[in-house]
């Protein structure tokens, strides 16, 4: 269906996307980034479920997703 | 599968110096989108007050002028009088616009100076460390307004999106916020139209955009965008104050 | 002999201003200069230009560093309290390498003070008014005729050096008519501006700032901006001297003064007193050499300006160890007459 990239390095760990991802797919990471912050991420496996709806990256203060689809 | 949202051509790749959950970086990414659809970033020129507003031009690979503290609306009316062909943007935080530098963006405004800005108000100075802006919200605690800010001795917030719409001059007025999807949707439509209204020689047009400060309000990330749900919306309406629609200026 | 029209001061700055290329001016009412914004009100609208009537110094400033960041010849006038308005971003074109052209029609301070004529922004012109290491190029008129010329040289310089310019007369050099060549002594040229803002088309995106965050950034930009200011020292002195060769007593004047000196010197010859003039046109770069070369032979200076001693400080430090300099001095509207020079150089020569 569709999927995001997150740049790790940029992401300071806000998570608005976590918070507004309309199927709560997107996940803290488990290991944080150079600058310390524990970094949203997808799970490629939630693949199917992702809509491909830009929710996530249309509020990403940092730029840090692309969306596929 | 293709790609169908990245990063806008009118930003740079830097990083922002913005704090976690900072909507600036939001207002940013607007502006370079709608910039990229306009197809405007050779012909514009980015003029920032001084603030957290201030590192415009690492972010936009564009021309930018940058201006002393308060003054951006005045040198963008010098800059836009000698290039009238050029879209001029202005992009300032609340103490810039709102406090030292009201007397330039009124009489920019009453001008009618064919510019538009972008006024970030997140309620606080944020640059500086949190101190009280014309904008902080009554009873809100700054590190100049320790207290929380009292009418008595601080006086009343200022509403700058509908005090502009009242003067001749402005073509557009709106104020919009950035802490939801919907809203950053219709922020979205309110910078294009905030561009054209100057592309179509209409006028002044300003966009508010009501912004998070989070590291200053002492909030999480998230309960910053709640704050502007439910503190800062009811005294800083949403809306179009003033919206030129034919020349009936002419 | 070139046609001559018997002009005010204000006016033939104004009138300079724009065969110098500045299509741009922004202003604020203030006496004694505004004959000047009058004037260009008039005339810019029919020459190509734009002209607005600014609701602060604040505002007018920054219109003209809006302007300038354009890569247009712009400028601005006021006296005393608007100049003290505009310093901070003049400080800001210093420190952003953007030319421009301020003028002070001086009028007596401080505070909101008087309109009558005075010398006393010297310092702040002279040792800039704002804050950080940057200086002003600084021409002081004491003609009408040098009102419409140094007008031309500001902007001149001010393009060369990227620096704001400034031309600063008293009131009395603004208000007073005299013939005046309305053509620029030689042909004006306006150099390319490769730096300006005009938007990216066909470039890399260009920055005019002033903010330098990042350590040893602001420190070699400083050391950058004073090579610049050496480079004037060097090259860009202008100064009038007046019977020197065999003086006893050198009069270092500039502006009304210097005129009242000329008097003065002619009169004090005829007394058998052997008195010589140096006139600074350039207050920076100030005439240091050239002092100092006057005063080791002639070992008495008197200077004389309309304040309570600003310009005498850099007589001092640029003399000849030796040299006895004494002062006289008329502020707050106050003007030397002839005779009182005579009585201040009789009292340093210790000539009854």
């Amino acid at each position: 269906m569709a999927y995001i990239i997150i740049d790790k390095e940029r992401c300071k760990g806000c998570y608005f996307c976590i918070e507004f991802c309309p199927k709560n797919i997107i996940v803290i990471s488990k290991e944080h980034n150079k600058l310390g912050y524990f970094p949203a991420e997808f799970p490629m496996e939630d693949e199917d479920k992702c809509t491909g709806c830009k929710t996530c990256a249309s509020m990403c203060p940092d730029m840090a997703i692309e969306v596929y689809k | 599968m293709n790609r169908i949202f990245k990063r806008p051509d009118s930003l740079t790749d830097a990083n922002t110096h913005f704090c976690p959950g900072c909507t600036h970086g939001i207002a940013h990414r607007l502006i370079a989108e709608v910039m990229d659809e306009l197809g405007i970033t050779d012909n514009t020129i980015g003029i920032p007050g001084v603030g957290c507003c201030v590192f415009l031009y690492t972010y936009f690979p564009i021309d930018v002028l940058e201006a002393p503290h308060g003054r951006a609306p005045a040198c963008a009316t010098g800059m836009k009088r000698a290039q009238p062909d050029k879209i001029v943007f202005v992009y300032q935080g609340d103490g810039d616009l709102a406090a030292i530098g009201t007397s330039e963006v009124i009489h920019a405004a009453n001008r009618g100076e064919n510019i538009t800005i972008f006024f970030i108000n997140n309620s606080v100075y944020g640059m500086t460390g949190g101190q009280m802006a014309p904008t902080t919200l009554l009873g809100q605690q700054t590190t100049t307004s320790p207290y929380g800010r009292d009418f008595q001795s601080e006086g009343y917030p200022i509403r700058m999106a509908e005090l502009l719409a009242t003067l001749e001059g402005v073509a557009y007025s709106t104020r919009v916020a950035l802490h939801s999807p919907k809203h950053v949707n219709q922020a979205r439509k309110a910078v294009r139209k905030a561009f054209e209204m100057q592309m179509n020689g209409m006028g002044f047009s300003m966009v508010e955009m009501l912004s998070t400060c989070n590291t200053n309000w002492r909030v999480s990330p998230l309960e910053a965008l709640k704050t502007i749900e439910n503190e800062m919306i009811p005294y800083y309406p949403l809306g179009v104050f003033k919206e030129r629609t034919g020349k009936d200026f002419l | 002999m070139t046609p001559r029209a018997l002009t005010k001061g204000n006016i033939a700055l104004a009138e300079g201003a724009i065969q110098a290329g500045c299509l741009y001016y922004f202003g604020y009412p203030i006496t004694p200069q505004n004959d000047i914004p009058e004037y260009l009100a008039r005339n810019l609208p029919k020459r190509g230009g734009i002209f607005i009537p600014a609701e602060s110094e604040i505002a007018s400033i920054n219109m003209v560093m809006g302007a300038a960041a354009s890569g247009k010849r712009a400028m601005t006038s006021s006296s005393g309290p608007g100049i003290s308005l505009m310093q901070e971003a003049m400080s800001y074109m210093a420190g952003s390498d953007i030319p421009c052209v301020v003028v002070n029609i001086m009028r007596v301070g401080p505070g909101l003070g008087g309109i009558e004529p005075t010398q006393g922004d010297y310092n702040q012109a002279v040792h800039g008014g704002g804050h950080g290491d940057y200086k002003n190029i600084v021409l002081a008129p004491a003609s009408v005729q040098e009102m419409f010329d140094l007008t031309i040289k500001a902007f001149e310089l001010a393009d060369k050096y990227r620096n704001p310019a400034m031309v600063v007369a008293d009131a009395m050099i603004g208000q007073f008519q005299e013939p005046c060549r309305l053509t620029p002594a030689e042909p004006i040229l306006i150099p390319e501006k490769p730096w300006a803002l005009t938007g990216r088309q066909g470039r890399k995106p260009q920055l005019l700032k002033s903010l330098y965050l990042a350590p040893g950034e602001q420190e070699a930009h400083n050391l950058r901006m004073k090579a610049k200011y050496d480079e004037i020292q060097e090259h860009e002195v202008m100064l009038e001297t007046r019977e020197l060769d065999d003086a006893e007593i050198m009069i270092v004047a500039f502006g009304t003064p210097s005129r009242v000196a000329k008097s003065a010197l002619t009169q004090a010859r005829e007394m058998g007193i052997r008195a010589g003039l140096l006139r600074p046109i350039t207050l920076f770069p100030f005439p240091e050499k050239e002092i100092r070369e006057y005063s080791s032979k002639i070992r008495k200076v008197l200077v004389v300006e309309m304040n309570t001693g600003q310009m005498v400080r850099d007589v001092r430090i640029n003399s000849h160890p030796e040299a006895e300099i004494s002062f006289y001095g008329r502020p707050g509207g106050g003007i030397p007459y002839p005779d009182d020079i005579i009585r201040e150089i009789k009292k340093a020569l210790k000539k009854s």
